[in-house]
């Protein structure tokens, strides 16, 4: 009966979705390979270990506190020593991170400091007590492999959102750890996080994408693809390269092969020609709507559902007729 | 390709760095470069089940090891003369696309010879460590991720195994007097970073569009010098069991023209997609 390592990552002092989704995959990972217990490390700022009762509501049994003053953001280098340093003393059998900005960073210096095997984005896994096989899309989603890892622990991070949550509530119990390195020595220093636009969704967890293309003429008609994301309510808004490249759009609102990677319930594709390299970025979406007035654009090909004709004249009903929608709810 | 500086918020001091290195302020770069089928392009799953069947596909360099390799290069513009040396992996056609990094501008190239790349990137950290380690790179670029695997681990693995800072999947940089500061973009913030050099940094696309190779650099391409060694491959962990295609997304419909069709749109993802 082997324990199961998962990295929770916090912001602001709150666990992440993403940290929870960690937790969830490792306690299925724990039930499923004999029952062990699940062990589930917080690094922050003095307080942070008040996220402990939220993981153990998604099944952590143990929950590591490391906290320090001057860990209130994110050290690469003091997170690869001090989780290096709990997975080197345990047995693990596997560990668990996001492949989010922060665990993309952090689980490959672990792999390479431990020397084990890391099976990097994945979106499904199955563990037995020899190897770890996972689903990875690659060829920017063109493909899907199915990698196994025979190292022990197996490092996996997982993509965002691919990991159904689920609750598994237990009281867990806190260990308190010290960094593994002085946090003053480190060389790699994040010296500030700038938070984009307060409440703003970020276009890995909506639920509802509504994303523009150059068919929006101008940076100023914007505001109709913003208007359609605040009737939905839960929407972030995305864009094609085209767009941010002339700088209608900030450049992290570019999905796509060289963007972001996206999977919501539904995405909204409003004057956007569908070329493979858009699509590479979105067409994992489990719904996709298209606006466009070519009836031949390609977008066409992957959209469930598709309205062929002038955005301007299709947006403002279409933005009335959602909230009408959101508000009988 | 157009370039436009100012959408890329890259910027180079004006004032060349001083104290970088024995050399001044020249930077001496290491731009670590992989093989990978043009991403435009169909292609089949091979006999084998695990790899993609390669007859009749073009190859080229992964994108974001393009955006590295321009980024080297306007380093070196701002802060001449120092040097660009591209790095690859690989087995015979590896120099075809050395000598397409240096008709963009690359100085020199190391071809590590392994035939076939293995799939753990563990793997090529080891090769690429030992081959850059001691080397006296103020700078080694990697591409954010490569558009092959998808993986996005070989930088930093690199970074470790060579025990040297390492910021990864930068949008922003700026060096001046030996330190670095850069920016990633994390899920709704942005994270300033420092560091000192030499470091190991992955490269995202806000930093810098590739530029196209050009005549008189394809014309140079061919003096320019491959050093050829066996590569001295790291541990592997992990093997691809199986490579697929995912399942074609079920045939979509026209649900009508103009703003007429929107009422049929919302009853659709109402009741049938059950998204509102
Ligand atoms: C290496 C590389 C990486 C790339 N990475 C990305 C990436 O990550 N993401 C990305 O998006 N692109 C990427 N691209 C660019 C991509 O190839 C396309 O150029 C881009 O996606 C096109 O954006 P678009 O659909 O907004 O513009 P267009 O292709 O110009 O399409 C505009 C569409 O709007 C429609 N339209 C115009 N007017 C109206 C109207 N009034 N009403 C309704 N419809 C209208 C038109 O019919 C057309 O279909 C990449 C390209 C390369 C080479
Ligand atoms: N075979 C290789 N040779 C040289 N560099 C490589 C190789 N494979 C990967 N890299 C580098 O590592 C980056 C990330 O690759 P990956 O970890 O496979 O996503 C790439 O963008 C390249 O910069």
């Amino acid at each position: 009966m082997a324990n199961i390592f998962a990295f929770a990552e916090c912001r602001g002092g709150q666990p992440r979705k993403v940290a929870l989704e960690a937790v969830t995959a490792a306690r299925n990972a724990a039930d499923a390979s004999g029952g062990g217990e699940v062990h589930a490390m917080v690094i922050g700022a003095p307080g942070i270990q008040s996220v402990a009762a939220e993981l153990g509501k998604y099944g952590a049994d143990v929950v590591v506190v490391v906290e320090h003053a001057a860990l209130a953001h994110y050290s690469p280098e003091v997170a690869t020593a001090t989780v290096s340093a709990r997975l080197a003393g345990g047995s693990y059998r596997a560990a668990f991170f996001s492949a989010s900005a922060e665990g993309k960073d952090l689980a490959p210096r672990v792999a390479a400091r431990l020397r084990t095997g890391l099976a990097s984005d994945i979106t499904a896994f199955e563990l037995t007590a020899e190897v770890l096989t996972a689903q990875h899309p690659a060829y920017i989603g063109k493909a899907i492999a199915t990698v196994r890892l025979t190292g022990k622990p197996a490092l996996v991070s997982l993509r965002p959102g691919a990991m159904a949550l689920a609750e598994a509530p237990r009281n867990p119990r806190i260990e308190t750890a010290a960094p593994a390195m002085d946090p003053a020595a480190a060389r790699v220093v994040v010296s500030a996080v700038e938070q984009r636009g307060a409440a703003k969704l970020d276009l890995g967890e909506a639920p509802v994408i509504v994303s523009g293309g150059r068919g929006l003429k101008e940076a100023a008609n914007f505001k109709l693809v913003e208007d359609l994301a605040a009737a939905f309510g839960n929407a972030a808004v995305g864009a094609t390269r085209a767009v941010t490249d002339d700088g209608w759009r900030p450049a992290t609102d570019q999905i796509g092969q060289t963007g972001r990677m996206v999977s919501p319930q539904l995405y909204v594709a409003v004057g956007i020609s569908g070329a493979i390299q858009h699509l590479a970025g979105m067409r994992a979406s489990r719904v996709i709507v298209a606006i466009n007035r070519d009836k031949d654009a390609p977008i066409f090909k992957v959209a469930d559902y598709g309205i062929v004709g002038d955005l301007f004249e299709v947006l403002p009903s279409l933005i009335e007729a959602v909230r009408k929608a959101r508000a009988e709810e | 390709m157009a370039m436009n500086l100012s959408r890329h918020y890259f910027y180079a001091p004006a004032n060349p760095p001083t104290n970088l290195s024995e050399r001044g302020s020249q930077l001496k770069i290491a731009v670590c470069i992989r093989r990978v089928p043009d991403t435009e392009m169909r292609f089949a799953i091979a006999a084998d089940g695990k790899s993609v069947d390669s007859s009749g596909l073009k190859f080229d360099i992964s994108d974001f090891d393009g955006y590295a390799l321009e980024l080297a290069l306007r380093l070196n513009e701002k802060q001449s003369p120092g040097e660009v040396v591209a790095v690859s992996v690989g087995g015979d056609a590896t120099p075809e696309i050395l000598r397409k990094a240096f008709s963009i501008g690359a100085d020199r190239g190391i071809h590590l010879v392994s035939d076939p790349v293995p799939a753990d990137g563990f793997a090529i950290a080891g090769a690429l460590a030992a081959e850059l380690q001691g080397q006296g790179f103020d700078l080694i670029l990697f591409g954010r991720v490569a558009t092959d695997t998808g993986n996005g681990t070989v930088g930093p693995m690199t970074a470790e195994l060579l025990g040297l800072p390492c910021v990864t999947a930068i949008s922003y940089l700026e060096i001046s007097a030996g330190k670095g500061t850069a920016h990633r973009e994390l899920e709704g913030a942005t994270e300033i970073v420092t560091f000192p050099l030499p470091a190991v940094l992955t490269i995202d696309e806000g930093i810098a569009r590739a530029r196209l190779p050009t005549l008189k650099g394809i014309m140079a391409a061919k003096k320019k010098p491959i050093d050829t060694r066996p590569a001295v491959l790291g541990p592997s962990a992990l093997t691809i069991e199986r490579l697929e295609f995912p399942p074609e997304r079920a045939a979509g419909r026209i649900v009508g023209e103009g703003a007429d069709a929107v009422p049929e749109l919302i009853r659709l993802l109402r009741t049938e997609a059950k998204v509102l």
